[in-house]
């Protein structure tokens, strides 16, 4: 088909910028189908009652009037702020250890740190109870209080959205003027005062940004309270309630506009202080070195292998309670939990399914989020078409996975919807994780894309190649690494995430990532630890071939750049 | 959508097709049996029909039952099998089964067919086994924190059981709705709440599914799980080391029933489903997991199953536990859905 058009591109060149406007149509097309739609259904569904009919704000006043619903507003408030502020102080102190001092084994540290992403946010919870559960290892350290709750819900919060604020904070810190600590150091400052006039001003935008985006996830997570909140019920596991549990889905709805509310928010907040931020690094900046100081160094060292630890503890148990025949009465070792046994969720079935999608989502949306945000970059024209995709385009981010899942129920599942056929096969659960998982797709890709000369498409259409023609033998190309990231991004996330997904998936679809949680809720804790440490395996793998892969693109792109160079001297 | 996206989606969806697209016909049934026996019952119903696959969608019975509402309009399912009958008695009211007289139905234990069959109408749903109330006790949790083996509902309200009780949630669990109706038959409805008060106190926690109390006992994260005796009899048999208890004034119990959901396409392979669900062999599958079945004189004793569970099951009224079924959970979940976990 492609062929087809560029013949009839070249014969017709007006007809580049009509395919052009095309192109950015379906881009909105696609944004507009698979987020403003639903999310618009979902709003009138939360303004009607069972049988349709239109009842103003009656849902949300009964909300209000439902002790047990209004309280999770504060629970989960209480849950995502708390863990904000322990894993920004975490992450800051980690970042700062590998960024502003020369701690030793940082890129092992580094490589520890990144694990907990790959893991579902139900592998830390599931750990948790075989660590700290009535028969727990480490049991008295809680005193009486117990793990299923607000303690094991901000614990395994920690766990899977640290490593997510330390590459914020460690970008933020390795933006330094070393001019600056030059200056301070001349005018005989003390390092604590150099830390709280230089480090930290320097630094509090990626702060300010790193904390909403803990925030939103802390807020937004389903997996943690879902397995180890015990009564504690949070605004994510309300909606989880109403639609699964009592299939109330205008209540449903209710919570997740009331969900929506701090997500959003917290998005409108970011981008306000983004817009603030001004370039600090001017071209003439020096990078800080740290030089060596033996006790901070070995202080360092200390908190990053404290912390690292504790994240290899939580995977190591994962792998140990899938392992053990009857725990805690019979300890012998056994690979039987990995047979799955016909259990609750498909077993090695839903665990193929969720490589199908995540290869899936992992091809159409690197291909389709890269083609668009190159559209929207590139093009010349339709600025404001192309300012609104860009803002679409950000908007996932806002959008909790939980809401976006629901919201694709009442959008698709519609009779007199057209694309209702998509409706409980593989397709929607391809379009909304796609969408789920946009933005950082987007960014990333804008990102490379403003790295590149805009004379590349200025060349390519004075010598009257057509757009895509450039698309395809210069950008991507030379954009191959951000196209690689993005492509394990969404090949992980899909592989872990379960919120979106838990309303989408039909008999024929189910994923690995749900069956934890059934098999959990089922009770079969040591086969829903088995099938969360195999999600975990299954990203690592792609994970080292990805870095595998980067590494050797990167050498080949070098020796072509050193070829280049010798072959013009 | 891009030109690109569109051609790749529908490659990707010709993908997910492919792989179920060689069996001849496929019947999307919704159930709440124990998943652990999924994959048995399937395979035995395909050793008589191997043409018909079987797709599970399956949930604690509570979900089940709220889906197949909710999708009342645009049903999903062919045929419902392994659910509670109260439930489908639910599904009944509603007007969503679909008449159908099993081949051989005659057969089966008066009790556990609908009783419209008994004016002459072909049964709206026909039962398949009885599941039956226990306490999943722990022994050597027990010993260790002081507790002595309840024998009775009223022993688990004790003060030194606080906290080391977990049942399931009513409005997920169908084990734990059956425990909530027969409750109200067996004391009424005022002593039955005032029961459940006193209980709450001792709850740690609401489960979502009725197998999970006896799970979490069975790992020593509780005592005692109020749960049922199929879950209690197979983790003993697995090396758990709890004692099965059936209270002794009485247990509360439900049938599990097979019915065909109105609308469905596949009419004809989803009566070849139910002819066979009613059959001796089905009962005898049944019967490796139930001790009480349909079928009269399949029954054979059960590992770690008492032998006078008959007597003890109460005079169970499924229709007034039917017909009270949103009245009561909406009330059980006014009192007591703090301690829930979530669903």
């Amino acid at each position: 088909m492609i062929a087809r058009l560029s013949a009839f591109g070249s014969q017709h060149f007006s007809s580049e910028t009509l395919l052009r406007l095309i192109a950015l149509l379906a881009a909105l097309g696609l944004l507009v189908i698979g987020l403003l739609f639903p999310l618009f259904s979902m709003l009138i569904k939360s303004l009607q009652d069972r049988s349709g009919d239109f009842v103003g704000l009656a849902n949300f006043a009964k909300y209000i009037h439902t002790p047990a619903l209004v309280g999770s507003i504060a629970n989960s408030l209480f849950v995502a702020l708390t863990s904000t502020a322990i894993v920004v102080g975490l992450a800051f102190l980690c970042a700062y250890g590998i960024t502003r001092t020369c701690m030793s084994g940082k890129r092992v540290f580094r490589m520890i740190s990144l694990l907990p992403i790959l893991a579902p946010s139900l592998l830390p919870a599931i750990s948790l109870v075989y660590l700290f559960g009535n028969q727990g290892w480490f049991r008295g350290v809680l005193m009486d209080e117990s793990i299923y709750g607000p303690i094991g819900i901000i614990i395994g919060m920690c766990f899977w959205i640290f490593p997510h604020a330390l590459m914020i904070l460690t970008t933020a810190l390795s933006n330094s003027d070393a001019r600056l600590y030059e200056a301070a150091e001349a005018l005989g400052t003390p390092k604590w005062r150099s830390f709280l006039t230089i480090t930290l001003p320097g630094a509090r935008y990626g702060l300010i940004s790193c904390a909403f985006v803990v925030f939103t996830l802390a807020i937004t997570d389903f997996g943690v309270p879902k397995i180890i909140g015990g009564q504690f019920s949070v605004l994510a596991t309300d909606i989880y309630s109403q639609v699964v549990g009592q299939q109330n889905f205008q209540m449903g709805a209710v919570v997740s506009v009331i969900l929506l509310l701090p997500a959003l928010a917290s998005f409108v907040v970011d981008r306000w202080i983004q817009r603030r931020q001004v370039a600090q690094l001017s071209a003439r900046a020096v990078p800080w070195q740290p030089t060596p100081s033996p006790l901070r160094d070995r202080c360092f060292t200390f908190i990053c292998y404290t912390i690292g630890a504790a994240i290899l503890l939580i995977i190591g148990t994962a792998i140990y309670a899938s392992l053990v025949q009857f725990w805690p009465y019979n300890l012998s070792l056994t690979f039987k939990h990995y047979t799955f046994e016909a259990l609750a969720g498909g077993g090695w079935a839903a665990w193929f399914n969720s490589l199908t999608l995540a290869f899936s989502v992992a091809l159409i949306g690197t291909l389709v989020i890269f083609f668009n945000a190159w559209l929207i970059e590139k093009s010349e024209g339709y600025r404001s078409l192309r300012q609104g995709l860009h803002f679409l385009a950000m908007l996932p981010m806002a959008v909790p996975g939980m809401v976006l899942g629901l919201a694709y129920i009442f959008f698709f599942n519609q009779a007199d919807n057209p694309l209702n056929w998509i409706y409980g096969t593989m397709a929607i659960l391809v379009l909304n994780t796609l969408v789920h998982f946009y933005t950082v797709c987007h960014l990333t890709s804008v990102t490379a894309l403003k790295q590149l000369d805009p004379e590349f498409e200025a060349a390519g259409a004075s010598l009257k190649v057509p757009f895509w023609t450039t698309f395809r033998r210069v950008t991507l190309p030379v954009s191959l690494p951000a196209v690689l990231d993005i492509s394990v991004y969404l090949f992980v996330n899909t592989m872990t995430t379960v919120s979106a997904v838990v309303f989408l998936y039909n008999s024929d679809t189910r994923l690995a990532s749900v069956a934890v949680m059934h098999l959990d809720e089922a009770g079969y804790f040591a086969s829903a630890a088995a099938m969360a440490v195999l999600i975990f395996f299954t990203s690592l793998a792609v994970k080292i071939a990805h870095a595998a892969l980067t590494r050797l693109l990167l050498t080949r792109a070098q020796s072509w750049r050193q070829t280049s160079q010798t072959s013009t001297a | 959508m891009s030109l690109l996206t569109r051609a790749l989606l529908s490659s990707a969806v010709a993908l997910a097709f492919s792989s179920s697209a060689i069996a001849a016909t496929e019947l999307t049934v919704y159930t709440a049996i124990e998943s652990d026996d999924l994959q048995k019952y399937a395979e035995r119903f395909n050793e008589a029909y191997p043409d018909i696959e079987i797709n599970w969608v399956r949930d604690s019975t509570g979900v089940i039952t709220a889906r197949l509402l909710a999708e009342k309009d645009n049903p999903q399912a062919d045929v419902v099998w392994g659910l509670a009958a109260t439930s489908l008695l639910v599904l009944e009211k509603e007007g969503m089964l679909s008449r159908y007289a099993p081949k051989g139905v005659e057969a089966l234990d008066p009790k556990f067919v609908d009783p419209a069959s008994r004016d002459g109408q072909d049964p709206a749903w026909v039962g398949t086994d009885a599941w039956v109330a226990s306490i999943c006790y722990n022994t050597i949790e027990g010993e260790r924190q002081g507790l002595s083996i309840p024998t009775s509902w009223e022993d688990l309200t004790r003060p030194e059981f606080k906290g080391h009780v977990i049942m399931p949630n009513p409005n997920s669990s169908g084990t734990g709705y059956l425990d909530v109706a027969s409750w109200m038959q067996l004391w009424g409805e005022d002593e039955a709440w005032g029961y459940m008060d006193r209980l709450h106190d001792n709850i740690a926690r609401y489960t979502h599914s009725g197998s999970a109390p006896c799970n979490l006992a069975a790992s020593g994260e509780a005592v005692a799980g109020v749960s049922f005796a199929f879950r209690g009899a197979r983790l003993k048999s697995q090396g758990a080391p709890i004692e099965i208890v059936f209270p002794e004034d009485g247990v509360g119990w439900d049938m599990e029933a097979a019915a065909i959901i109105k609308g469905g396409e596949n009419r004809e392979a989803a009566e070849t489903l139910m002819d066979w669900a009613v059959s001796r062999e089905a009962n005898e599958l049944y019967n490796e997991g139930y001790a009480v079945v349909a079928y009269p004189g399949v029954a054979q004793p059960i590992e770690n199953y008492p032998a006078n569970i008959t007597e003890l099951m109460i005079d169970a009224d499924f229709s007034w536990a039917a017909n009270n079924r949103e009245r009561l959970l909406e009330e059980w979940q006014r009192r007591y859905d703090g301690k829930s976990d979530s669903q």
